[in-house]
């Protein structure tokens, strides 16, 4: 994709493909050839399992839609007679709705990744911000899936979620009406759900191609942070990242297979496999655990319009972290005080999922949740637009290594394993 | 006692709420359900299978006892002689079905019931579902209370707890209901339930059903084994599932082994 081709057409046909159609020189420079840092850790293993999370997600998803109705009527009985009735639906139904916890898993990791070895920076500014949009298109995916079997927290997860709009002054319940296409969830809502499901992972299938294409033209950071000098610091994709990327993939997998085979229902909520109600409201509206931050900082806010700028503002924020990290140093290795700001907030995102899961008045030691959760929003915000511009231009970094061969070959003893 | 269990949050909000004194009065106790009882099931764990002995024991209390208000929509004659289930042979599944009677089709000149007005029923299949006890919502209300039995096809799944907690419901009756609390008009005291107060009259005692086997039907008995049947109504195939991952857990667990003898070959020279 980018750099001097190696490539070599060393067959007729290879030559003739090559001055027309040159894809299998595509495929030699960027999974075959394509220069690795040497020192990628485990951590870097998950972009491609990302890639498997969507590909597993569009293959079963594809045929579960060979199986469900969108009927308002209909939705919920014929998830269970997938689940009962067709060969092996119940492995394809459980593969998809805990492959979306997993994805999130996967992508929550390969962020917080990025954000610790500091991959956003230059050059890799749109690499992040393609994959923020991503990461944003993914939410919209699941929210418009959790809606389909029509439970009944698909349907007061979609009431809440798209009465939300209706928040914008004026044109709010506009928004919300003209979203439903009705004046409250109904069939009509479910039908546009379903095929704007089935539309957005072809979309994200694609913004991916753009994330891996931007990915190949400075080429992968490092935990170290440091540019790539030569020959020496690399090794080619294939075989040294493919055997890698493989053997952790299985790992996941396992793990992934854990949920699907043993714990099917984990992630899930009992009320779902009660059918949808618009009669009865459940005593608690929880989204899925991969929302659950955003709904607590939504909760924490008494107004509702600023409940829904707030949590609009820490998803476009990450948008402009290549900007507020104003550090010389890429990688937290190096950044004795970042690293520490760094593991609060990973902390200060759980604490925030945890009140996003308990009902809106609930306390913990006596403390009211909603305030634990204001607390941690704060901090949210306070890190992206405080600390990490503040902490780059005040601390000073720890010595960064001369190269990746000298730091993987030389003083090993030096610099410890992270 | 658990069960007067005065919280601090729930009376101010009473207070707060609530006008009238007496209604605070019942307000004051926290009717919050009690956490299920550790009941012990078969089809628990990794490798746990349906006992087929309480498969077949629950359907008969599910039949003879439950199915006169509750429906289990989902599922179908023809599930009772599949594997993984309560594996009757086909000629009693055949039987069963012959035996219940559901609404029939329209006849052949459209009409769904005869000349007085009784709806018109047939002899099920294999291929029916079970009957439900009521046509619709409203005719289940008007037969109970006003109450809605709800359909116990996947009453296992969709509740938080599961087999313990509606094992807990039915064996949960007995309780003394604490002083002070008064069960509201038409409804029964069980502690397991939220609020306390529920619609269903206590279904189970001792002898409701015979079994054939020669099991005692004591009250938990009958609980045990209609429970395992719900479990497996709400989950048919979990049988089908635990066998496959079995496999498939062995499977990727050697493809991980010769992948990391690979992953290290490779890059051996590296580092």
């Amino acid at each position: 994709m980018s750099g001097p081709s190696t490539y070599n057409p060393n067959s007729g046909i290879e030559r003739w493909l090559d001055a027309r159609l040159p894809l299998p020189r595509l495929l030699h420079d960027t999974i075959h050839t394509f220069p690795t840092p040497k020192n990628l850790n485990i951590w870097y293993t998950f972009g491609g399992i990302l890639a498997f999370c969507l590909g597993i997600q569009i293959v079963t998803g594809i045929v579960l839609a060979m199986h469900y109705v969108a009927n308002a009527g209909l939705a919920f009985d014929s998830v269970e007679s997938i689940m009962r009735d067709v060969n092996y639906g119940w492995l394809i139904r459980y593969m998809h709705a805990n492959g979306a916890s997993m994805f999130f898993l996967a992508v929550y990791i390969h962020m917080f990744r990025g954000v610790y070895y500091g991959s956003y920076k230059a050059p890799r500014e749109l690499i992040w911000i393609i994959g923020v949009l991503i990461y944003l298109l993914m939410m919209a995916t699941a929210f418009f899936g959790y809606v389909l079997p029509w439970g009944q927290m698909s349907f007061w997860g979609a009431t809440v979620i798209t009465n939300l709009f209706s928040a914008i002054p004026v044109v709010g319940q506009h928004i919300a009406t003209w979203l439903w296409g009705d004046f409250a969830v109904g069939d009509a809502t479910l039908n546009r759900f379903f095929s704007l499901h089935y539309l957005l992972p072809f979309i994200i299938a694609g913004v991916v191609g753009l994330h891996i294409w931007a990915l190949h033209v400075p080429g992968n950071n490092n935990p170290l942070g440091i540019d790539v000098k030569g020959p020496q610091d690399t090794v080619p994709f294939h075989p040294y990242y493919t055997v890698k990327d493989a053997f952790y993939l299985t790992l996941f997998v396992i793990l992934f297979a854990v949920f699907v085979f043993y714990a099917p229902d984990f992630f899930g909520n009992p009320d779902n496999y009660q059918p949808a109600n618009p009669l009865v409201t459940p005593p608690d509206i929880v989204p899925e655990w991969y929302l659950l931050p955003y709904y607590a900082m939504l909760r924490s806010i008494p107004n509702k319009l600023m409940g829904v700028i707030v949590m609009a503002g820490a998803q476009v924020t990450l948008v402009f972290i290549p900007w507020l990290d104003t550090g010389r140093v890429r990688s937290c290795r190096f950044r004795p005080l970042m690293k520490q700001f760094f593991w609060v907030f990973a902390v200060v995102c759980v604490v925030l999922g945890y009140c996003g899961s308990q009902s809106v008045d609930a306390a913990r030691f006596g403390i009211p949740l909603v305030w634990v959760a204001r607390i941690a929003t704060a901090y949210y915000y306070a890190f992206f637009w405080l600390i990490m511009p503040i902490v780059g231009l005040i601390e000073t970094p720890k010595k960064i290594p001369a190269s990746i061969s000298q730091s993987v070959l030389g003083d090993s003893a030096a610099a410890p394993a992270e | 006692m658990r069960l007067i269990h005065l919280s601090l949050g729930s009376s101010v909000l009473a207070l707060g709420l609530v006008a009238s004194a007496s209604a605070f009065a019942q307000q004051a106790i926290d009717t919050k359900r009690l956490h299920p009882k550790a009941a012990e099931f078969s089809f628990e764990g990794p490798f746990g299978t349906y006992d087929r002995g309480e498969l077949q024991r629950g359907y008969q209390v599910y039949k003879e006892v439950c199915a006169a208000c509750h429906a289990v929509n989902h599922l179908a004659f023809h599930h009772l002689d599949e594997p993984g289930g309560p594996e009757f042979t086909e000629a009693q599944a055949k039987a069963l079905a012959t035996a219940a009677k559901i609404p029939a089709e329209p006849n052949d000149k459209g009409e769904t019931t005869d000349d007085k007005g009784t709806p018109l029923m047939r002899s099920a299949t294999l291929a029916d579902h079970l009957p439900m006890p009521f046509p619709n919502e409203n005719a289940a209300r008007a037969n109970n209370g006003n109450n809605l039995p709800p359909d116990l096809s996947m009453i296992v799944k969709a509740r938080e707890g599961g087999a313990q907690y509606v094992y807990s419901i039915l064996t949960g009756f007995h309780e003394k209901a604490p002083a002070g609390f008064k069960v509201t008009e038409g409804k029964y005291f069980n502690p397991y339930f939220e609020g306390w107060n529920i619609g269903m009259p206590p279904p189970l005692n001792a002898n409701s059903v015979t079994y054939s086997d020669g099991t005692k039907a004591t009250i938990e008995q009958q609980a045990h084994d209609v429970v395992t049947f719900l479990a497996w109504a709400s989950e048919p195939k979990m049988e089908e599932r635990k066998r496959v991952g079995f496999g498939v857990m062995v499977f990727l667990i050697a493809l991980a082994g010769l992948l990391f003898a690979a992953y290290k070959k490779v890059w051996k020279d590296v580092h």
